[in-house]
């Protein structure tokens, strides 16, 4: 229990918080429009289904507006510079930010629909009540229409016998809106089903920005005041006296007709804040769009993977963050993310490509088209965005595991540990690093290895050897590769990397791996970064709480993710 | 978008489609709506549409992903044949089924999602697109060398009698002797 409250305290208490306010304002507003006196009149109208309708609305306000808040990348990254004195744990809440955009999506959906099927009711239920089928009262009721030479505020928005439901929604500000924000959600929300943006991602993407609809609809959707509550009159009209006699309003002194007025239109108080700040950041990603990038370099690895060598003036970048990619010629409208691969201390940022759809196809076949020694295609880049890997030199003992091309974030920071050496910078805390590294194929090893051959020099060198102990493991291995490993098992350096390191073969014995850190590490905080896929990162994320200790004596294993 | 396979999409927006058409026609009928003829139709349309698109195709290029409990959901849809596999049937029968969910309002909303969907659909039929259903894989994968463990049941080839038979005149340096008579003429 409490390995579990170390590694999800806080997210538990921030779900509970947010569940918390969501139920507040759900019971807050349906008891307001419920018992509320001066909505005594409309209830006669449509019964429960008023409450029942107003109650999400003010739900979807709220997350509405918080919906917007974790895809805002360059926000997030300056409360994560600002947390620094405020410890780790905070910061980490900001990795999981685009969970929490699903999670509040859901909860959208969830009340658009309860909200939705409530104004059906409604629209209903007014239609019926000015056709007199509920009775006198709210025959009456609806009978008052605006008319200043009566002076009477219509009640129901109903206000001829041809109307229907479906006229009037497609009538009024508030019911043509709803019908395209809905189905602008519902579009958004089918093209983010994983199976679609994992694979098709620019549906997703594309699709996605119908949320400005979704949005410029919200603001107007309370523009028409179709709700209406009773308001004040002088004399006053007491309902409870009055509602038996709706044939002696305005001729009885002590019922005056009652007027009725819509509400002040509220959703936009919610929203305007976010929906500027999310401008704000579009707008950031334009300037820094027009801003020159220059080639410093083009490599094409092996295995189809490209090394960009890129410049940009008064670019600063911190170990492991990423850009977002935008190439005019191949797509104008696309930006794609890519972990940078290249130390701070380098007067370049550099990044490898792996080809996985469209865009990056298209990109390297571009490149190879090049003249030799030419300049690339022209690149807009947008960033740097952070993520956990910045917090590595914080942990005095840090587990790195990278599988396949989800190496490329720890390249950055093994680049930068050996600048730090060189340097002997007092900022590095770390003491120790273990790193592992899973691949399926041989033939991705050859621009990393490089990488490690000079690291294992200089550790020697110097000799660090035990500052940084690196584990290679072979997961996608058949029999030529036993074969061929029998014939050389005497080599002094690896068959594959041509490292001294031996490559395992097969996946890695965690709980084997934990115990050793934790036996070499006996106080220690301990820090896991993942980058890989969802499977290894549950895996790695049990290990941690299982083999973590609420003792501050003892060992305590952090598990960090990073997705894009 | 090269590579789009449109009907993934439509899968997913004509599946939505289906449960907010039924949950629009369960409303009208329960609320007992002007117009709850079309609310019930509504019901049938949505159920109809939900248990067609539930199970999803194998995709053309890449891993499929299947449903939980798509399997039986699978067997039934692929036994309609060509009606079933074939994209531009699919489009229609969504765009036909959609128009009476247009009359009423509670049925209105999925009518539109439906409608769009059929309109994926038509997009993936003209991309040369159909339905293939996801089925287990039935054959083993094959073991090499499970023979070996066997013994051998035949002899290891010899070359022909002709060529086994030593030469008369060169007894004297043969390796062995004869054990039967080897010319043709005895």
């Amino acid at each position: 229990m409490g390995n579990w409250i170390i590694n999800h305290g806080l997210s538990a208490f921030i779900l509970v918080v947010w569940m918390g306010i969501n139920i507040f304002l759900f019971v807050y507003y349906y008891l307001f429009y419920d018992q509320g006196p001066q909505f005594e009149y409309t209830r006669e109208l449509l019964g429960s289904a008023l409450p029942w309708a107003r109650a999400p609305a003010a739900v979807l306000n709220f997350n509405c507006m918080l919906i917007l808040l974790p895809v805002c990348r360059n926000l997030l990254s300056l409360l994560r510079g600002s947390f620094i004195c405020c410890g780790r744990t905070m910061r980490k809440q900001l990795d999981k930010n685009l969970t929490f955009h699903k999670l509040v999506a859901y909860m959208i959906a969830l009340m658009t629909a309860v909200h939705t099927v409530a104004h059906l009711l409604n629209a209903e239920w007014y239609t019926n009540s000015f056709q007199g089928q509920y009775g006198p009262l709210a025959g009456n009721l609806s009978m008052l229409d605006d008319s200043s030479e009566l002076k009477t505020t219509y009640l129901n928005p109903v206000r001829s016998n041809s109307t229907t439901p479906t006229l009037l929604v497609f009538t009024t500000i508030a019911g043509l809106t709803g019908v395209v924000i809905t189905l602008a959600l519902i579009l958004m929300i089918t093209s983010s089903m994983e199976v679609i943006r994992r694979s098709y991602y620019e549906v997703f993407w594309y699709t996605h920005h119908l949320f400005i609809i979704f949005f410029a609809g919200l603001v107007f959707h309370g523009a028409g005041r179709i709700v209406r509550s009773q308001q004040v009159t002088d004399p006053p009209h007491n309902t409870s006296f009055c509602e038996d006699q709706p044939e002696n309003w305005g001729k009885n002194p002590e019922c005056p007709i009652p007027q009725f007025a819509g509400g002040f239109p509220q959703t936009w108080m919610w929203v305007i804040g976010p929906m500027i700040i999310y401008l704000c950041e579009r707008l950031l990603r334009f300037i820094r769009y027009m801003q020159p990038v220059s080639y410093r370099k083009i490599v094409i690895r092996p295995s189809k993977v490209l090394e960009l060598q890129l410049v940009k003036p008064g670019f600063k970048m911190a170990v492991g963050q990423y850009v977002f990619l935008n190439c005019p010629a191949i797509s104008q409208l696309e930006w794609h993310p890519f972990t940078m691969t290249s130390a701070p201390e380098e007067d370049f940022f550099s990044v490898h490509i792996r080809s996985v759809g469209d865009w990056t196809e298209d990109l390297i076949k571009m490149v190879e088209n090049l003249p030799e020694g030419g300049q690339g295609p022209k690149m807009a880049v947008d960033g740097p965005f952070g993520t956990a890997s910045e917090d590595v030199f914080d942990y005095e003992v840090s587990m790195l595991v990278g599988a396949g091309i989800g190496v490329t974030p720890f390249a950055s920071i093994l680049k930068s540990i050996w600048y730090k050496f060189k340097d002997s910078d007092p900022k590095l805390r770390t003491k120790r690093i273990y790193f592992y590294w899973l691949c399926r194929e041989t033939y991705a090893f050859e621009w990393f290895a490089d990488l490690l051959q000079v690291l294992e020099k200089e550790m020697e060198e110097r000799g660090m050897r035990d500052f940084l102990t690196y584990k290679l493991y072979l997961t996608g291995w058949d029999q030529s590769h036993v074969n061929h490993a029998m014939v050389h098992f005497d080599k002094d350096t690896d068959i594959n990397t041509g490292l001294k390191q031996k490559t395992s073969y097969g996946r890695p014995n965690w709980d084997k791996e934990f115990e050793q850190v934790r036996q070499e590490n006996p106080s220690s905080v301990v820090g896991t970064f993942l980058c890989g896929p969802q499977a290894l990162a549950k895996d790695l994320e049990k290990k941690c709480v299982k083999y973590s200790e609420v003792d501050p004596r003892k060992t305590k294993f952090y598990f960090n993710k990073e997705n894009f | 978008m090269g590579k789009i396979e449109w009907a993934m999409w439509a899968n997913e927006q004509s599946l939505a489609a289906g449960l907010i058409y039924a949950t629009g026609g369960i409303v009208g009928v329960a609320g007992q709506f002007r117009g709850w003829q079309f609310a019930a139709f509504g019901i049938a349309a949505g159920v109809f549409v939900c248990l067609l698109e539930y199970p999803r195709s194998k995709r053309g290029k890449g891993t499929s992903v299947e449903r939980t409990g798509q399997y039986c959901f699978t067997v039934c849809v692929n036994a309609f044949g060509p009606l079933t596999r074939n994209y531009y049937v699919r489009a229609f029968l969504h765009a036909a089924l959609c128009v009476p969910g247009g009359f009423m309002l509670a049925t209105v909303l999925g009518c539109v999602c439906l409608g769009i969907a059929s309109l994926i659909y038509l997009s993936a039929a003209i991309h040369g697109e159909h339905w293939e259903p996801i089925l287990p894989r039935t054959e083993p994968p094959k073991r090499v060398g499970d023979s070996i463990k066997e013994p051998p049941q035949n002899p290891p080839p010899r070359p022909p009698p002709e060529l086994r038979r030593k030469k008369a005149d060169k007894l004297e340096t043969a390796a062995y002797d004869n054990p039967m008579s080897v010319t043709v003429n005895e």
